[in-house]
């Protein structure tokens, strides 16, 4: 293999050779080269193979249009999959493989595939496979399909930032466009940002001698240091991937190979579009041999890296750029024909080696044959946006039409491809003036795929998609654009037919006799060229992915040693101990029934809804009547949906005349306030009622159990604790160490319970207090797991685990509200629909077990007899209980409560499980316990 | 002219250039009257027709499309089949559904490539392992397959997983449904179409419909773009178009419509043979046989017939996918789209007649409507061909609203439709 | 990442934002005899209007609510305004 790589020029730093491999092979390069390019100048041909058909394949284009080039690419251990070579920039140490081909893309065991290309069509797996069955040839097919494998390892610290910004004018492209219209913005005093997604700016500048009288290198420092001194940001190296809702464009800028790229999210005032275009390939006979490439990336090759294409050089073209493409090719030593694809049928000559091309008969030896099709400018982005496109004929191209708001294209993407024309243009948007006139000196001839004629001709390189493949799709009648697309699978490989679309139109239109723009073009979606996952994921994850709400205390709960787990968002002590959790949780629920238990309930929500109108809003948003409580009384109460189900249940207490507070769900607090809100504002006098989440404010410590009042008089509480001083739900303020504490006689355990709220920053004093005690008297810190098994014995609900989506309050017993409250309430006349008074709800009832036999699993259904029983409800929570002797459960269950009594058999996984149906209430039904 | 699709004639043809296939579908002209109009020429519509000729040997059928055939959410979703529901009345529906797509490349001569890979129900905390437990019963008292998957066991069936306790969403157990998994989209429009066409179906493609045609207060057609055509039934499938064909009808729907969006990887060999779900997260994905992995997420939180993606979905769905399988947090996304999906209040769907007599609907369903065309079709052509409920779309109508009888298959299992 | 202008705090992000539901709906009186059709209707049924909407949001971080006229296709804000009349 001979070097190709000139002896001068280009952008790349010769003074830093770079050693890396390729199929195994080593190879060098220099800094400034993409993998592509290195392996170019090296003389390899060969690069990859297709995806179907396993042909071998050579780079096509010079940058991120290019099919071709994808490999698997590996640099200090981190392993970064289907990459696109000709975009990548070179480091040294990387490892290259080709993807889709073993041993090597030069040698590939699949290639033999090809021979077999005749059965291989367009949905040829539509019409077969369906015999015996599909699933007897899909592992194959798996196997046969995909790219790069997939390195499972994780790449340490292979995640993206996010950052956020904002800018008048977003330049998009660093070309001679962009840079005009930056500089000019930039000048006029404008906020600019100019991305380009190459490292060193400037379009294709390169491949010119001079711009408006400077060496293309000088002109573009010349307009970068202007505008970066009028004040405008230049991000190189960074990809405009997608335009989204409100003019939001996503930025992924690259940083080191195996690095996530960095996400912007820059809010632009006005997006410029200056993105170039792209050659498009020629659609003839073995077009995709390697060899045969893109013209202007055979330039973009000589300009940027100094590698030259090709010694002996065939230059296929049909328009005004192949001139002068021609003498810079000739100027760096090659030998260049110039033949007219016009003139009639072309194929390629040569197979892994090109030997030329034969045109209209005619055969013109040759190692490398450059074709151009004709520029396509890139609308992607004008495409997220909304904006249009147009048919321009003399262009034979789609151009930017009717203009997404706060948008402009300029330059190439607009179709103006002359240097001159398009600095003019770029000059003029940015003063907001017109326009300069015409269009420029570009010309072409009309050259696209011709039906009927021979050979196989590529129109899609990355999936394989021939021009037989577009007359077999019209043939059968996939006409439509997308239907052409979806059945050939034409652009709809990871270049998302940069190369392809435009041939594959205008093939379809050929074969039905259209014009290409009534065939139209599929939808372009972001992103732009693909980007890694990460990118969007950002810094979410791990713990960082929803975070959990922490406790004041948990510092204090780390110190008793408790097992901290995700209790309804929060980080809570499930228990306290680092054995069996099991000997835990009982021994905290034996304690807290024969002593006391100590208990973190900050995350309880507090709202108070305070205001002149407080009664009224709290008896409409409460299913229970909440005006007749007294100042300092407490009320257990539901609060539904409008559907009449319920959608939290806690206590509301009234603190005076014009002030409520509820206490709602740790999980559901959120929710309940915004609840509020909206009701507060819609419907009602928002000047008249106040809402205040106090949740994060108040931390709550609660005492439970027989020995409850011993640990609490202890604290020296001014306040009288008896029963009848401070009876069952009621309330009362007082103050702890001087700081204001309040405390409510609830319970959630059936047994004597205080809740002490106090301001957060005491909330450790308050702790501790309790904690030693409650440490005289035998009482014990509980977490949530032994919580959960005393509110089951005392049948005590949890919304959500013991209720359905679609439970009523009358279904758990509550049903007086329903029948005799007379002022509206939020869900009541849901609560009298058909399907509320149905008889075979579901309605909560407990289970008993008999001491020894096994407990009820929850999520076992109640059934009756029979082979495959018809579900009559579940089991929703279920314990052994240590304080009753035997196992409980509580479940939802049709017309439960008229079968109190009678047996039941529960189904869990094909295993039946027998109990009898009781009443909710396991511990303590007479209360005597909970108004000690 | 070979019609049958068979590795025989698909060999012949390879000999001969493959000039031998004929047209999947004509492209007729429409008729003055039809028996029959199907509005909504997506999987739904389509599947209707097939299945009134079929099954109820009514051939003089329309089927109006305003695009392309299959170009609304059929061409859209990410390909999941499956029936893992709580209520009897979903899977009866759902189940019907799995059980005609076991049978359909079959039926259809046009393999649809039903990959049968299971799908997989992550349980992040033991209270979702409790619910699990609960869908799990429900789903095999009711009929289909269902499989309680603990952490070891779920290792075992996908290594890629994330199973760490100390992750932020620790995996406790999964809910399998084997007979779950993907089907090829387009084939499934594609094949009904041309065994519709088959049967003497006329499937009318850039035909829209502007609005009804009345007499006596009952519809007897509709005038499209391409003139009036009249109808003894009429029939609308117009998933992400509901709200706007019903409001021309007058009838107004408890239906809103949100996009829903969705994301392809390139192409990788093989990494994961199951569809996997994570309803905590939103997150879903399984690869094609192409080798891209089809992801999923959640609704967008605003309503909106904006078929886009953007950016802050995307970022919750690949945050909530990189938890689950970490290591893909480096394979690249090459496309990013949405579709309308039409949602009701219970997220269950709307079948029967509608408030305009010789109307009927089959609307409203949601994110699921792709494992549902072949029920959806075959109970909308009963439907359409008798007047009639079948009994597996009776729950369905429209009229549960009115009794608050919803199917709320969420508010039961946790599991998002 | 859309902006929605809160009329109280300006433009903020859309995950600032929760959707309340289409602006306009009354809720029937309760205390008076509702028929099932009319809750029904009340409690299901949406406009759902491709393009111009009208729709009541709440800025979660200020806890307001406002009328905000979208167009439901392009996502284009129309206008927004506090719901409460005394602040028009």
């Amino acid at each position: 293999m001979t070097s190709r790589r000139t002896a001068e020029g280009g952008l790349i730093d010769r003074s830093r050779p770079l050693q890396f491999s390729f199929d195994g092979k080593s190879y060098q390069g220099f800094k400034g080269d993409t993998l592509v390019s290195a392996l170019l100048a090296n003389g390899v041909r060969v690069m990859g193979r297709s995806f179907k058909y396993h042909r071998p394949r050579g780079p096509w284009g010079a940058w991120i249009e290019d099919p071709n080039a994808v490999f698997n690419v590996t640099l200090d251990g981190a392993e970064l999959p289907n990459c696109l070579g000709a975009a990548t920039m070179l480091e040294t140490g990387m490892e290259a493989r080709s993807v889709n081909a073993f041993p090597s893309a030069r040698f590939d065991l699949k290639g033999g595939l090809d021979l077999l290309h005749r059965w291989l069509g367009a949905g040829f797996y539509y019409k077969t496979f369906i015999w015996p069955d599909w699933h007897l040839f899909e592992p194959m097919i798996r196997r046969m399909a995909g790219l790069g494998e997939l390195n499972t390892d994780l790449i340490d610290g292979y995640a993206s930032d996010q950052l956020h910004d904002h800018c008048e004018v977003l330049i998009v492209g660093g070309g001679a466009a962009g840079l005009a219209v930056a500089r000019a913005a930039a000048e006029a005093g404008q906020d600019v940002v100019l991305v380009d997604d190459h490292d060193v700016a400037g379009g294709r500048l390169y491949q010119l001698d001079s711009v408006e009288g400077q060496t293309p290198r000088d002109w573009v420092d010349d307009q970068l240091a202007a505008i970066e001194a009028a004040g405008g940001r230049v991000m190189t190296a960074t990809t405009a991937f997608g335009v989204f809702d409100h003019r939001l464009v996503g930025l992924a800028q690259q940083g080191a190979f195996g690095t996530a790229p960095r996400l912007w999210r820059i809010r632009a005032d006005r997006i410029v579009l200056a993105s170039g275009a792209i050659d498009r390939p020629i659609t003839f006979a073995d077009n995709d041999r390697p060899g045969v490439m893109s013209l202007d990336a055979a330039c973009e090759w000589l300009a940027r890296y100094g590698v030259l294409a090709g010694r002996d050089i065939a230059v296929l073209s049909n328009n005004s750029f192949a001139a002068p493409a021609v003498r810079m090719l000739a100027r760096a030593g090659a030998n260049v024909t110039e033949i007219d694809p016009t003139d009639g049928a072309i194929r390629a000559l040569g197979g892994k080696r090109l030997k030329g091309v034969e045109v209209a008969g005619k055969r013109h030896p040759a190692d490398t044959v450059l074709v151009s099709g004709g520029m396509t400018p890139l609308v992607h982005l004008w495409r997220h946006a909304g904006g249009k496109l147009d048919w321009c004929e003399q262009r034979q191209a789609f151009l930017p039409g009717a203009t997404p708001e706060g948008m402009a294209a300029i330059g190439a993407a607009n179709g103006s491809f002359d240097l001159d024309h398009a600095l003019a243009e770029a000059r003029a948007v940015a003063r907001h003036e017109p326009r300069p006139d015409g269009t420029g000196t570009y010309r072409l001839t009309p050259l696209w795929p011709k039906p009927g004629s021979k050979g196989r001709q590529w129109i899609d390189f990355q999936h394989d998609v021939t021009l037989k493949d577009i007359e077999l799709a019209a043939r059968e009648n996939y006409v439509s654009v997308e239907h052409l697309k979806r059945y050939t699978t034409l652009g709809m490989a990871p270049d998302q037919g940069k190369t392809s679309n435009m041939a594959g139109l205008a093939a379809m239109a050929a074969i039905q006799g259209r014009a290409i723009p009534e065939v139209g073009t599929t939808t372009f979606r972001p992103p732009f060229v693909p980007q890694p996952i990460a990118l969007y994921s950002g810094p979410h994850a791990g713990q960082l992915y929803h975070p959990l709400k922490r406790l004041t205390l948990e510092a204090q709960h780390r110190a008793a040693n408790a097992a901290l787990g995700e209790y309804g968002g929060w980080l809570r002590p499930g228990w306290y101990g680092s054995g069996d959790p099991k000997f835990h949780i009982r021994d905290e629920v034996v304690t807290a029934r024969k002593v006391a238990g100590i208990l973190d309930a900050s995350p309880l929500g507090k709202i108070e809804v305070i205001g002149p109108d407080a009664e009224r809003f709290v008896d409409f948003i409460y299913y229970n009547t909440v005006s007749t409580l007294k100042p300092g009384q407490i009320r257990y109460g539901f609060m539904l949906t409008e559907r009449g189900h319920i959608m939290d249940d806690g206590v509301i207490a009234r603190l005076d005349r014009n002030r409520f507070l509820i206490s709602c769900s740790s999980s559901h607090t959120d929710h309940v306030r915004a609840h509020l809100e909206t009701w507060r504002q819609d419907g009602n006098d928002p000047d008249r009622i106040f809402i205040h989440d106090l949740t994060q404010a108040w931390s709550t410590v609660t005492v439970t159990g027989p020995k409850a009042r011993d640990i609490v008089a202890a604290l020296d509480i001014p306040l009288d604790l008896s029963a009848g001083a401070f009876p069952h739900m009621t309330l009362h303020y007082s103050s702890f160490d001087g700081t204001p504490v309040r405390i409510a006689r609830v319970s959630f355990t059936g047994d004597l319970s205080y809740e002490i709220s106090i301001r957060s920053s005491r909330a450790a004093d308050l702790w501790q207090a309790l904690a030693a005690a409650g440490e005289k008297l035998g009482a014990c810190p509980v977490g949530i797991e032994a919580l959960s098994v005393l509110r089951a014995e005392k049948g005590y609900i949890l919304i959500g685990k013991d209720t359905e989506g679609e439970t009523m309050p009358h279904d758990l017993g509550f049903g007086i509200p329903r029948q005799k409250k007379r002022a509206a309430f939020v869900g009541d006349r849901s609560l009298h629909m058909e399907g509320a008074n149905r008889d075979d709800r579901k309605q909560l009832v407990g289970f008993s077990v008999e001491p020894g036999a096994p407990a009820l699993p929850v999520g076992a259904h109640l059934v009756g007899e029979g082979e495959r029983p018809r579900s009559q409800g579940y089991v929703t929570t279920s314990h052994d209980s240590t304080t009753l002797g035997h196992p409980i459960a509580l479940g939802l269950l049709e017309r439960g409560a008229d079968r109190i009594g009678e047996r039941v058999t529960a189904w869990h996984q094909g295993q039946r499980f027998t109990a009898t149906i009781c009443a909710p209430c396991f511990f303590d039904a007479e209360g005597e316990r909970l108004h000690a | 002219m070979a019609k049958r699709y068979s590795a025989w004639n698909l060999f012949l043809q390879g000999m001969r250039g493959h000039k031998g296939w004929g047209q999947a579908w004509r492209s007729p002209e429409p008729k003055k009257r039809y028996d029959v109009i199907v509005i909504g020429g997506g999987g739904h519509g389509l599947a209707t027709a097939y299945y009134l000729a079929k099954k109820h040997g009514i051939t003089n059928v329309a089927v109006l499309e305003k695009g392309w055939l299959g170009g609304g959410n059929t061409g859209r979703n990410t390909t999941v089949i499956r029936s893992n529901y709580f209520y009897p009345e979903s899977v009866a529906l759902y189940d019907l559904s799995v059980r005609l797509y076991e049978g359909l490349s079959r039926d259809l001569n046009y393999n649809v490539m039903f990959s049968q890979r299971g799908v997989t129900n992550l349980c992040h905390s033991e209270p979702e392992m409790e619910m699990a437990a609960r869908l799990v019963n429900a789903m095999r008292l009711n009929g289909t397959d269902a499989e309680l998957l603990d952490a070891d066991q779920l290792r075992k069936f996908i290594p890629a997983l994330n199973i760490r306790p100390d992750a932020r969403l620790p995996i406790h157990g999964a809910v399998l449904q084997p007979r779950g998994g993907t089907g090829r989209h387009d084939a499934v429009a594609w094949g009904f179409a041309r065994a519709a066409d088959a049967a003497g179906v006329d499937i009318i493609q850039n035909c829209e419909v502007l609005d009804f045609l009345t007499e006596g207060g009952r519809c007897v057609g509709v005038s499209t773009n391409r003139g009036d055509i009249h109808a003894g039934r009429v029939g609308a499938a117009v998933a992400g178009h509901s709200s706007v064909l019903a409001e021309k009808a007058g009838v107004g729907l408890p239906i809103n419509s949100y996009a829903l969006q969705a994301f392809v990887s390139e192409p990788l060999k093989p990494v994961l043979d199951t569809v996997l779900i994570s309803p905590i997260t939103g997150t879903y994905v399984s690869q094609s046989d192409k080798g891209g992995l089809v992801i999923g997420g959640a609704l967008d939180r605003v309503p909106s017939y904006g078929q886009r993606g953007n950016l802050p979905v995307q970022e919750a769905v690949m945050a909530g996918l990189t938890e689950m399988l970490p290591m893909l947090s480096k394979v690249k996304i090459v496309r990013h789209w949405a579709g309308i999906v039409d949602v009701t209040p219970d997220s269950s769907p709307i079948l029967g007649p509608s408030a305009l007599q010789g109307l009927y609907f089959n609307f409203g369903w949601g994110t699921g409507g792709f494992k549902a065309i072949p029920a959806g079709g075959y109970l909308f052509a009963h439907i359409l061909a008798t007047g009639s409920h079948h009994d597996i779309s009776r729950p369905f109508d429209q009229n549960r609203f009115t009794t608050g009888r919803l199917i709320d298959e969420g508010a039961a299992s946790g599991i998002a439709h | 990442m859309q902006l929605f202008p809160c009329p109280f705090c300006g433009p903020r992000d859309e995950h600032e934002f929760h959707f309340a539901g289409e602006a306009g709906k009354a809720r029937p009186d309760t205390t008076r005899t509702v028929s099932p059709e009319g809750w029904a209707h009340y409690l299901n049924d949406q406009r759902n209007e491709k393009g111009r909407v009208r729709e009541v949001w709440m800025h979660l971080t200020c806890s307001e609510l406002f009328a905000m006229e979208r167009d439901s296709v392009t996502m284009e804000v129309l206008s927004s305004a506090p719901l409460r009349e005394d602040a028009q």
